[in-house]
């Protein structure tokens, strides 16, 4: 987890209103936010900035509220008449979390390209800023023009993870927004939710008017399309008419337009449309030919730190390699490549125009893009000698190359190499289907070693469906053959392995989608047993780092994973109560989400276990069953069952078709290379423009 | 890893060194010197500046800073040398510098020095000149205060730093300081506050500032809070900082010198 720069002491701690409605200490309603109301009905986008300014020297980091990044946009209030379409994207986290986020990037430059639209940024005000912002009545502001969020049309937010929905709620209110869908009128923003924590929105759909399930690039064209249209029309019918248009078009889902029925025995009987013409199911966007897509053009340059500070290219979409836990995976099929020749142009275009130093090549698996050896190979020919990193962020261990490593690593960097076998045992990882035997991984790792690589970082999970302890200690034991293997193959004895752990969480549209999870006690038992494991073996435990988190924070992310609607009241609750950041240690509380959550499920005969713990059967309504990801509610369940049998599924870029319904559904295919389009040959020693005697034009970058 | 030794030849040698003047303007002026540094050396790729790099396993470009105003508060003075392995235009260098920088980071001037043997920034850059904007503050009020704190032998204020509370004197580092008139306004901000200021009737002090550069340095602020302990002066709007200059102190006189300006007839560019 990134970490604070505010430490919440106790006179900074969030004042959110209280639960009757009345300002909390320190979060007094003053007349001046009365009067910042007023002005705002006006949505004339005027900037608050002047106010800002006032309150900036007394926060930490002021720079992160300034926007002002390279290659930001800022475009007139009334660009395109009175009919513009205003979007202001918020990532509901941290500046330093959200500004390198790619999904807002694109969004942002797809919506600011079109004449008729403009689109601001927004993100999550610290503890210190909210207070003052409170104090004095400044509305949430976008970081670009500075202007008031609840004077756009549109507030698109990107859920990352499930950890951001309270600051969506401090965002509201701060804007001036009602919480609540249903307490919104004309004068509010139409608040749309996207990325994969909205592929099950349900815990705060009633927060929400409208939900972009999958990729966003042309559904917030064709959002854009609609409300430009509504409003040229004079928005005939106000804010419901709007919402029906959108609705029926399939664009997106609109949850006040779905009726939810719940079973005497707590799980949802029945969600069903309530208006003509309303879709039962609303399938994902998907976009097909990358090439065609090449955002980020102009990727943005914080002058703040950020949690990436690097420039990213996304190498391909979506992965077919069947882990059962990975959502992110399930989701995103079928696989389309970006080819060589797409990815060199990306690459030397966002290097020009940003100046970064290190480029990610991003993917779920970069490692199996086709052309993975090209690309490397050619990128780092073509950067050589100008100090510019590469680096594959996610790899797998059973594609990773060594030679492709050796590529990435040419300037000298050779410290680390990470390998997620996720399970511990053979077994469990032919539950998982994450198929790697632990002879390949230790022949990788030799490879890695005897090609001067002296740290190895593995990835676990914690809590996988059938798991025992047995499956947990075999990790320590596969930690000390690395070990073991490296200090034979090196002959050296600054051999390191970092065991790193994550506790397992089953996300909605996988195989896992049933599967009870495993209790933070349970969780921490087993891992503590691993632990002792490692500590108390003489010849390796020193060499063996362990990294975990405790089992709490993994709750409150499985409570929202495959919450329902009457969740809402939770995740409203734990806000007034002060619930804030929860992606952060320093601010999580896990007895405030506990307390709450308990307290006000109690009243529908629930409890937190029912949603975490509870596993499913396949006749049971699951919240998520209107929203189509494409994948076959059949075909999961019978992966389930494989998973609990242990038998492993291929890839099908690699076999054949086996009918997870993707493809059908969503009218799409793979989209795999060799494309033939190799990338171009590109010299980057260029004669600078900056150079005694060089050409007439001052400025190094055409 | 500390074992190995970097592979390849040695880094290209220095041909040439370069001072540059920038300024940090409005809403940029929140961002911190770290910031600064790492848009800086990001702009010196985008402008294709062949910078000289150190040697070693992370080799990074040849950039020395020289005490950077403090975060919040504005400046049309800060410095940096930068060492490069070709020789540059000065004036292109500028021009491509600025552009490759967010607008707010101005980069104004560009001076080569010898490449051996120049006096040292720091050692230059021996005090500074400030204008503090003081929206709401009379300027009666501002000269009582201003008055009772050169009166003042010494005047000790606590600061807290990362490090924790620190009392230092900031009497001994005042050079001067004036109440002037809000017409004689230099930097962009003191304009256009004292302009606001004439149009709505709302009081506007401005006052200069000379400080000297000493360990620990006295910031603006640190002056305004001296100037709160021995007057009640209470700015109700927060101060807003510029610095106008910094440089060589003038013999016998508060104030400093362009500190390219020996250097810039030394080299003849
Ligand atoms: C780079 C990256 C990071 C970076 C940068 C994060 C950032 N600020 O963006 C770092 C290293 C910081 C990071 C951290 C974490 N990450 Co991460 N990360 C990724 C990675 C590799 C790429 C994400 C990406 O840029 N994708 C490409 C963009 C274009 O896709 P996108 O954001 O989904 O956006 C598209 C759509 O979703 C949609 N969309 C998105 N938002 C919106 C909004 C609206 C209004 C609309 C209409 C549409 C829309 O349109 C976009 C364009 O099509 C992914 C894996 C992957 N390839 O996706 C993992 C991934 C997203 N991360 C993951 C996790 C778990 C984390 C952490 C929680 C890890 C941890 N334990 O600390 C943290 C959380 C950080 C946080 N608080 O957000 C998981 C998420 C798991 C899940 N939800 O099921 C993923 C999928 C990896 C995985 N397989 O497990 N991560
Ligand atoms: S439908 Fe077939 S080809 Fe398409 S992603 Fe699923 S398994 Fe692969």
């Amino acid at each position: 987890m990134p970490p604070a720069d505010t430490t919440a002491d106790d006179d900074t701690t969030p004042h959110g209103p209280t639960a009757d409605g009345s300002a909390a200490p320190g979060a007094p309603a003053l007349p001046e936010a009365l009067d910042a109301a007023a002005a705002r009905t006006a949505r004339d986008g005027r900037s608050v900035l002047h106010r800002l300014e006032a309150l900036l020297p007394r926060v930490s980091k002021p720079v992160q509220y300034v926007g002002g990044e390279l290659n930001a946009t800022t475009k007139e209030w009334d660009c395109a008449g009175p009919a513009t379409v205003r979007w202001a994207l918020m990532y509901p986290d941290a500046y330093e979390v959200g500004v390198p986020n790619q999904g807002v990037m694109i969004l942002y430059e797809v919506l600011n390209e079109r004449v008729d639209a403009l689109a601001e940024r927004t993100y999550a005000v610290w503890p210190d800023l909210e207070a003052l912002m409170r104090e004095h009545g400044v509305p949430q502001f976008t970081v670009d023009g500075h202007r008031p969020v609840g004077d756009f049309d549109l507030l698109g937010v990107s859920f990352a993870t499930e950890l951001g929905y309270t600051n969506l709620l401090t965002a509201l209110d701060l804007a001036g927004v009602p919480l609540r869908s249903a307490e919104r009128t004309e004068e509010h923003p139409l608040v749309v939710a996207g990325g994969h924590a909205a592929f099950n929105p349900e815990p705060v759909a009633d927060f929400l008017d409208a939900v972009v399930l999958g990729d966003g690039e042309q559904a917030v064209l064709a959002v854009t399309d609609l409300v430009r249209a509504f409003k040229e029309e004079g928005s005939p019918g106000g804010r419901e008419e709007l919402l029906l248009r959108l609705a029926r078009s399939g664009v997106v889902y609109v949850p006040r337009f779905y009726d939810v029925a719940y079973g005497d025995d707590g799980a949802l009987a029945s969600v069903a449309p309530n208006r003509d013409g309303v879709p039962w199911r609303v399938v994902k966007h998907t976009v097909m030919d990358l090439d065609a897509w090449p955002y980020p053009k102009q990727p943005l340059v914080p002058l703040a730190e950020s949690v990436h500070e690097r420039m990213s290219v996304e190498i391909f979409r979506g992965c077919t390699r069947g882990c059962r836990f990975c959502q992110a995976g399930m989701i995103t099929r079928p696989v389309r490549e970006r080819s060589a020749e797409g990815i060199g142009a990306m690459v030397q275009k966002g290097l020009e125009a940003t100046g970064f130093e290190e480029v990610g090549l991003l993917s779920l698996s970069s490692a199996d893009h086709s052309e993975i050896a090209e690309v490397t190979k050619g990128l780092a020919d073509r950067y050589e000698g100008t100090e510019t990193g590469l680096s594959l962020p996610s790899t797998r261990v059973d594609a990773f190359n060594i030679e492709l490593a050796n590529e990435l690593s040419r300037n000298g960097r050779r410290s680390g190499l990470t390998f997620a076998p996720e399970g511990g045992s053979e077994r469990l990882r032919r539950v998982i289907n994450k198929m790697v035997s632990e002879e390949d991984l230790i022949a990788t790792v030799a490879t890695a070693f005897a090609n001067g690589w002296r740290q190895v970082k593995l990835y676990f999970m914690c809590g996988l469906p059938t798991e025992t302890d047995e499956d947990v200690l075999q990790i320590a034991e596969m930690a000390k053959r690395v070990i073991a293997t490296g200090r034979q193959v090196s002959g050296r004895s600054d051999i390191r392995c970092t065991v790193s752990i994550g506790g397992f969480v089953p996300k909605p549209h996988t195989p896992f989608q049933w599967a009870p999870q495993l209790s933070h006690e349970e969780t921490d038992a087993r891992l503590a047993k691993l632990r002792d494991a490692i500590r108390s073996d003489r010849r390796y435990g020193r060499a063996i780092g362990f990294r975990y988190h405790d089992g709490k924070p993994g709750v409150v992310e499985g409570l929202l994973s495959r919450g329902d609607r009457r969740l809402a009241d939770v995740v409203e609750a734990v806000w007034r109560d002060g619930g804030r950041f929860d992606g952060w240690s320093e601010h999580f509380s896990y007895e405030r989400w506990e307390r709450v959550a308990q307290r006000v499920l109690a009243a529908h005969g629930l409890d937190v276990d029912w949603y975490t713990t509870r596993e499913r059967d396949l006749d049971e309504v699951l919240p998520w069953d209107h929203l189509d990801s494409g994948l076959d509610k059949d075909w999961l369940w019978e992966d389930w069952q494989e998973a609990l049998s242990g038998v492993e599924v291929d890839d099908c870029r690699w076999t054949p078709c086996f009918d997870c319904g993707v493809c059908p559904t969503t009218d799409t295919s793979i989209q795999v290379g060799p494309s033939g389009r190799p990338m171009l040959p590109l010299s980057v020693v260029r004669a600078s423009g900056v150079l005694e005697g060089a050409g007439t034009s001052a400025g190094g970058t055409p | 890893m500390a074992s190995r030794t970097p592979e390849g030849p040695p880094p290209p040698p220095a041909v040439q060194r370069l001072r540059l003047r920038y300024a940090r303007r409005e809403r940029l002026r929140f961002s911190s010197h770290r910031d600064f540094q790492r848009a800086l050396e990001r702009a010196l790729r985008r402008a294709e500046v062949p910078m000289a790099y150190s040697a070693g396993f992370s080799p990074h470009p040849k950039v020395s800073y020289a005490g950077a105003a403090p975060t919040g508060s504005a400046s049309e003075a800060e410095y940096v040398e930068i060492a490069v392995t070709a020789r540059c235009d000065p004036e292109r260098l500028r021009a491509a510098l600025d552009a490759a920088l967010p607008p707010g980071l101005d980069v104004l001037e560009v001076v080569e020095v010898p490449l051996h043997g120049a006096t040292p920034l720091a050692d230059l850059l021996e005090a500074g000149v400030w204008e503090v904007a003081l929206l709401g503050v009379g300027e009666a009020e501002a000269r009582r205060a201003v008055d009772a704190l050169l009166a003042a032998g010494s005047a000790e204020v606590e600061r807290v730093t990362t490090k924790g509370r620190r009392v230092l004197d900031v009497r001994p580092a005042v050079l001067r300081l004036d109440v002037v008139d809000p017409a004689a306004a230099r930097s962009t901000t003191g304009r256009a506050l004292a302009a606001s200021s004439a149009a709505s009737g709302e009081p506007c002090a401005i006052l200069h500032l000379v400080v000297r550069h000493a360990a620990p340095a006295v910031r603006p602020d640190d002056v305004l809070t001296a100037l709160r302990g021995v007057s009640d002066l209470a700015p109700p709007e927060a101060p807003r900082a510029t610095r106008l200059a910094q440089g060589p102190l003038l013999e016998g006189a508060a104030a400093v010198a362009d500190p390219l300006a020996a250097e810039r007839g030394a080299v003849g560019v």
